[in-house]
Order: C-alpha cells, then sequence, then structure tokens
C-alpha cells in the first residue's frame, strides 16, 4: 500500500492535491469536515443533536450507529445537502451547504439513490465523476484515461459498455465507486457502499480503501457492519442521535459505547470483544 | 423565392409578409423583435425554397408550393421532433412524464389569456406568446412545490393541470361565442393554421432549447441520473431543475400548434420510451430517441394529409406503433445479449493497471 511511482491512479491523485494545495499547509491545519453542536430534526423532535466533530485532512473515519440512528442525516448535513438547525457545518472551512467545490469530494450512496432504468453505460456513469472538473466543457483525453483507469482499479472495464441497469448490484456500486475514484476528490463520502458487493470483494474494496487513505485522502465511512468498521477505520464514530463516543478504533472496542448506543445485543462480527 | 430576396427581406422582412401578421408583433415588441422577426421570416422563405426543390425532386403533392402551410408544418413538425425527445429523455427518467401534460394543459390556459386579452382590450398578441408565459409561470410553481415539499408527486400535478384546464375553459366561456369555433384548434393541433408568425416563434423556443441543453448537458444528466450526487459534485440540482421545467413548457406549448394540448405529451414521453428499449447508452438513446420522433412526425404528417385525418393524432399513432416495434426489438437484443457476458475483475487495492484481469475491452 505504499506509493507505487508507476500507479496511474495514485500518480493522478498526487498531482492533483499537489495543484488543488498550494500551501499545504494552511490546508493541514483546517478540518476536511467541521461540526460545531449541529442540531437537526426533520421535524420538532431532533434526529441528530448537539454533534460536534471535526475530521482532518487524510483521517480515516467510520460513522456507526444503530438502524434510524441518525448516520445518513449526518453525513447530508456534512455534504450541506441539509442546513442544520442549529450549530454550523463546514467543509473545507466553507459552510457546507454553500460548498460548490465539488470537485473535491467524492461520493458513494446507497444504491437506491440512481435511476433505475435509465439507458446507461457503465462508462457514462464513471464519466460524471470527471463533471465537476470539466463543467460545461467536453472531456478532454486526459480526462477519459482517469475514467478508464478508476474502471480499472475496480475491475469493470469489461463492462465498460454495458447498460447499468443490465448489471448485478454489487457491479452496479463498483461502477458507482470508480465514479468516486475519477472524482479525485481530497474527501471520499460512502454511505454504506458494500451493500450487495458479494465478500470477496468487500475485502478488496477495504484494501482499496485504505490505499487511498494511504495517498491522503480523508475516508468519511458511514457503516452498519461492525466488523469491517473495527478492522479497517482509524477512528469511529459511534452515533445514536447523539455522538456516544468519538475516537481511536482501539478504545472503541474497549469501551462500552457499543452497548449503550445498539442496547446490549450488539457484538463485533469479528469477536475482537468477546 | 431565390436567395437574391434575402438582402432585401431583412431591411423589409415586415413588409414582405403578411401585414396583418407582422403588425400586432411590429407595435408589441418593438426594434429588436422586429429585426429578429425579419431574420425568422427570411428562414422561412429559404425553407420554402428547399421544400419546392424537394416537391420538384420527388412529386409529392403534400410539399406543393401552393400549400405553403404545409411546408411550415413540416418545419414546425421537424423542430418538434428534436426538442420534444430531447427534453423528454431528461423528463421520463426521472418519472416525470406527467408534468408534460399538466404544463400543456396550463399551456391552454395561456392561449385562453391571450384570446381573452384580444377581444377585451385588442392587445394583438399571438395566442402562443402568452401559452409560453402562462406555461412557464406554472412550471416554475410546480418546481417550487416540489422544492418545499421534497418530492414531485402525482397529486400536485394533477392539481395544475385541472386548475389550468378549467381556467382556460372559463375565460373562453367568459368570451362571446365566436371564439369557442378557435379553440378547437388549440385543443386538436392543426396542420393548416401554422402562420408565419407562429413558425417563427418556435423557431426561437427551438434555438432556446437546444442551445441550453447543449450547453448544460453534463449537469442535466448528472441531476437525472443521480441527485444526491449530483448535488454532493456542486451541482445547483434547484436551479437545474428549475431550468429542466421552464424548457420543458417552451417545448409544450411549441409542439401544441400541430400535436394539440391534448396530445402534446406523448411526444414527449413515447419516443424516449421506445429508444430506451433499444439503446444501451446514454447518448445512444438521445440519438435514437430523436431519430423516432422524426419518423413519427414525417409519417404522421403525411398520413394527415393523404387520409385526411387530425395530424396529432396521427402523429401520436405512428409513434404508438414505432414503441411498440421498439420494444420488440428490445426483447430480441437483450435475448441475444445474454450469450457473452464479460469476465468481471478484481478490485485492485493498489490501483495498478496491470495484473487485475481487465480484460482487452477495446
Amino acid at each position: 500500500m505504499s506509493t507505487q511511482e508507476t500507479d496511474p491512479v495514485t500518480a493522478a491523485v498526487t498531482d492533483d492535491r499537489a495543484t488543488t494545495e498550494t500551501s499545504p499547509d494552511d490546508t493541514a491545519s483546517e478540518p476536511v469536515i467541521d461540526l460545531e453542536s449541529v442540531t437537526f430534526g426533520y421535524t420538532a423532535t431532533p434526529v441528530v443533536e448537539d454533534v460536534s466533530l471535526a475530521i482532518d485532512p487524510g483521517e480515516y473515519v467510520a460513522v456507526v450507529g444503530p438502524n434510524g440512528s441518525g448516520k445518513s442525516t449526518l453525513m447530508q448535513l456534512m455534504l450541506g445537502l441539509l442546513e442544520p438547525d442549529a450549530g454550523t457545518a463546514r467543509l473545507f472551512g466553507e459552510r457546507a451547504d454553500r460548498f460548490d467545490d465539488g470537485e473535491r469530494v467524492g461520493y458513494v450512496a446507497q444504491q437506491a439513490s440512481a435511476a433505475q432504468e435509465m439507458p446507461i453505460t457503465v462508462r457514462e456513469v464513471v464519466k460524471m465523476g470527471r463533471f465537476p472538473h470539466v463543467g460545461f466543457g467536453r472531456l478532454s483525453s486526459e480526462d477519459w484515461d482517469i475514467v478508464d483507469d478508476a474502471l480499472v482499479t475496480v475491475g469493470m472495464s469489461a463492462f465498460a459498455d454495458r447498460r447499468v441497469t443490465q448489471l448485478s448490484g454489487g457491479q452496479r456500486q463498483r461502477a458507482f465507486i470508480a465514479r468516486a475514484l475519477a472524482s479525485e476528490a481530497d474527501l471520499l463520502v460512502l454511505d454504506e457502499p458494500t451493500v450487495g458487493v458479494d465478500a470477496e470483494s468487500v475485502d478488496a474494496f477495504y484494501d482499496l480503501l485504505a490505499a487511498l487513505n494511504a495517498e491522503g485522502i480523508s475516508v468519511l465511512l458511514i457503516e452498519h457492519d461492525l466488523g469491517a468498521v473495527v478492522e479497517h477505520a482509524d477512528r469511529v464514530v459511534c452515533l445514536n442521535r447523539e455522538v456516544y463516543f468519538d475516537g481511536p478504533t482501539d478504545e472503541f472496542v474497549e469501551s462500552d459505547a457499543l452497548a449503550r448506543a445498539f442496547g446490549t445485543e450488539a457484538r463485533f462480527l469479528t469477536g475482537k470483544n468477546g | 423565392m431565390s436567395a437574391g430576396v434575402a438582402a432585401t427581406l431583412v431591411a423589409g422582412g415586415l413588409a414582405a409578409a403578411d401585414p396583418s401578421v407582422a403588425l400586432p408583433l411590429q407595435s408589441g415588441l418593438g426594434a429588436v423583435g422586429d429585426l429578429v422577426f425579419g431574420v425568422l421570416l427570411w428562414f422561412l422563405e429559404q425553407w420554402y425554397w428547399l421544400m419546392d426543390w424537394a416537391y420538384y425532386v420527388t412529386g409529392l403533392e403534400m410539399l406543393n408550393p401552393r400549400y405553403r402551410f404545409m411546408h411550415r408544418a413540416i418545419l414546425v413538425g421537424l423542430c418538434i421532433g428534436v426538442m420534444a425527445p430531447l427534453i423528454g429523455t431528461f423528463l421520463v427518467h426521472r418519472q416525470l412524464a406527467l408534468i408534460g401534460d399538466a404544463l400543456a394543459h396550463t399551456g391552454f390556459a395561456g392561449v385562453a389569456v391571450g384570446l381573452f386579452l384580444n377581444a377585451v382590450i385588442d392587445l394583438g398578441v399571438s395566442p402562443y406568446l402568452t401559452a409560453v408565459v402562462v406555461a412557464m409561470i406554472a412550471a416554475l410553481f410546480i418546481e417550487l412545490i416540489s422544492e418545499v415539499t421534497d418530492a414531485y408527486n402525482d397529486v400536485s400535478m394533477a392539481i395544475v393541470l385541472s386548475t389550468g384546464f378549467a381556467l382556460g375553459t372559463t375565460l373562453i366561456s367568459l368570451n362571446a361565442g365566436g371564439l369557442a369555433v378557435g379553440v378547437n384548434q388549440f385543443l386538436f393541433g392543426n396542420l393548416s393554421t401554422v402562420s408565419p408568425q407562429s413558425a417563427a416563434i418556435l423557431l426561437v423556443l427551438f434555438a432556446v432549447i437546444v442551445g441550453t441543453v447543449a450547453v448544460t448537458r453534463n449537469q442535466l444528466l448528472y441531476v437525472t441520473f443521480d441527485e444526491t450526487a449530483a448535488a454532493v459534485s456542486g451541482i445547483s440540482v434547484n436551479w437545474y431543475n428549475r431550468v429542466m421545467v421552464m424548457l420543458t413548457a417552451m417545448v409544450v406549448v411549441g409542439a401544441m400548434q400541430i400535436m394539440g394540448v391534448i396530445l402534446v405529451a406523448a411526444m414527449l414521453v413515447v419516443p424516449v420510451a421506445g429508444a430506451t428499449q433499444v439503446s444501451r447508452s446514454f447518448s445512444e438513446s438521445l440519438v435514437v430517441s430523436v431519430a423516432l420522433a422524426e419518423l413519427a412526425v414525417l409519417l404522421g404528417i403525411a398520413v394527415a394529409y393523404y387520409g385526411g385525418v387530425t395530424a396529432g393524432g396521427a402523429i401520436v399513432l405512428v409513434a404508438v406503433g414505432i414503441y411498440v416495434c421498439a420494444v420488440a426489438l428490445g426483447k430480441v437484443q437483450s435475448v441475444r445479449g445474454e450469450r457473452d457476458p464479460p469476465d468481471m475483475g478484481s478490485i485492485d487495492a493498489d490501483g495498478a493497471d496491470v495484473g487485475t484481469g481487465a480484460e482487452g475491452d477495446r
């Protein structure tokens, strides 16, 4: 997982960071995501209450919590898709809901969000990752190279000209991951990205995330699978309306935050806590 | 009718045209409008010349130079065949097929407003212009409702649809009986009533629509396919949705002239549905839907001319026939396509470009 000079994706990522971060020191001191006592509710009852946390560049953070704990809502607040009722949400130092520098954020959703019946090929989906870079213009041959590299990275080259609707759930999810890779973002946000992906590919997928993280890309993972989180993330935020735990993964395993947030039934699938 | 007319027409376009048509615009829109209108009339002259030439080559009776209205109807039909599926593609894949219908009915209210104002205060504007304005306001209204309630829903569209139609019928019944006779033309469309003025309006709408889609195609595609990811990538989803519904309003009103209020939504939906069956990629589906729509428009106009039936109905029936063929073709394609599933490569953690098993696909 070390830097490889010959690696096109890695090289491109490094290039991009070199150009976008003209003053690395400033950026390093500034959190990628910064929430200050954020409260939000769709109705009068808050779904997320008084959440404060900051994610620094290069961190690998996982947000866990039971169903309905506000994980996805918190992610939407971080990305500026929702505006907090109280408190402030900042993305790269800007107010998240006004943030428009889309090329810095790559996003992989739970697969339900995209149009289901549209005729569109895998390559056309991955191409969208370049849209924040090209704006109203056309994709250059460099952009297309990045798209093809992203397809190779997720092992979907042979499916590039296939219609997305003909793919299995796991294959489709790989296409969305490739789209996030093609965006060459500084921050990857993934909302339960491995739902429907077969077990073998899940491991490879987490290795890929770790490799990207090693290149300096910040990773924010919203995840239901506690085993995967414990195994891969550096830092865990355990959420159930409020933050129950925020700290290194090792401490999370030792703590009783899980039991408090999930109820007593929760177990790590890896069996690390017995 | 030769190209030599061109130079004089830009300056004297209005004089060359039927004065009863040109006068209202002359007084209404001022010098810039006159100039644009003159250019468009010049363009129309060139189109007549092309059609005349086509008549002498093919000998088709419906292209006879005596029937200028047919030449205009074909031009309008060809424009509709491009812009309706172009916009329709973005609508259908967002489950917004109904919005065309809703806007057509508010467009009808706009026509009624125009006829009403012309009758009451002698405004002298084309009902199609008021229709464009009213339909665009209604489009923005639908979009704002959906932004506030976080969802496009059948109910609000049904309400807008019936409100538009109710307003239209009420305004028309307010007028003297003479107006009610002219309403059929707007309800069902009519080839023979495509005036040079309404053809000119359509050409303007066509330019605006095709130009806007050409510039914002990336953003529209992203918003259509995955609204959340588009928002994350910095695209202002609400703005593009507003642009989209406004363009829809323009298409609908433009196509109303020959399709009629009741059938106009079919042009947004049916060719796109057909193209979806046989296309693999999005760009392919755009091209195929335009091709299918053009085929339906030209065949439909021919059927209407030679069979003496309503153009709107004929075009839609032809389009549905083409759709059925496309469904059959799509079934054949998918049966044949399943024989060669490619091997999937593995996710490569190192992001390296070799040894992924990514078998040479190109």
